[in-house]
């Protein structure tokens, strides 16, 4: 993740604190998914960036995500978004994202 | 899910835009409080 957006999410935390912020992901496959939600999880796992060693343990989704669509007007949801589904692996992106948000709320 | 949050979006290039995430999440009724669209490398 851009060291400008970890710098970005790290003074929103300081500024409205974890609990009222969500984090939501557009990330084209799995393995850039799962590195940008450990990133606001756990923190950035290349020790590079603002937020390494700092777990935020942000809640993180993918847009495409099936708790996602279904908060979201499904018109909306399928003029912005809905094309990429026949796109990406939403399976396995969905599994990447998952598996760090339950650390995040465990 | 979206109850009480401001909404942090990370979008990328080469998959979903930024934008295209803010304008569902504001649909959605939710506050939005950062936008960018990456490209991962």
């Amino acid at each position: 993740m851009d060291l400008s957006t970890q710098e970005t999410i790290k003074r929103l935390v300081d500024q409205h604190g974890a609990d009222t912020l969500l984090v939501l992901l557009g990330a084209p496959d799995a393995e850039s998914a799962g590195i940008a939600a450990e990133t606001v999880v756990l923190g950035d796992p290349s020790w590079a960036g603002p937020l390494a060693g700092v777990q935020l343990g942000l809640p993180v989704y993918h847009i495409l995500e099936d708790q996602v669509r279904d908060a979201v007007p499904a018109e909306v949801w399928e003029e912005q978004v809905g094309l990429m589904v026949d796109v990406l692996e939403v399976d396995a992106i969905a599994n990447a994202v998952q598996e760090f948000r339950e650390q995040a709320s465990s | 899910m979206f109850d009480g949050k401001q909404v942090i979006v990370i979008g990328e290039r080469d998959g979903i835009a930024g934008p295209a995430i803010a304008a569902c999440v504001q649909a959605a009724g939710v506050p939005v409080a950062y936008v960018a669209t990456e490209c991962f490398v």
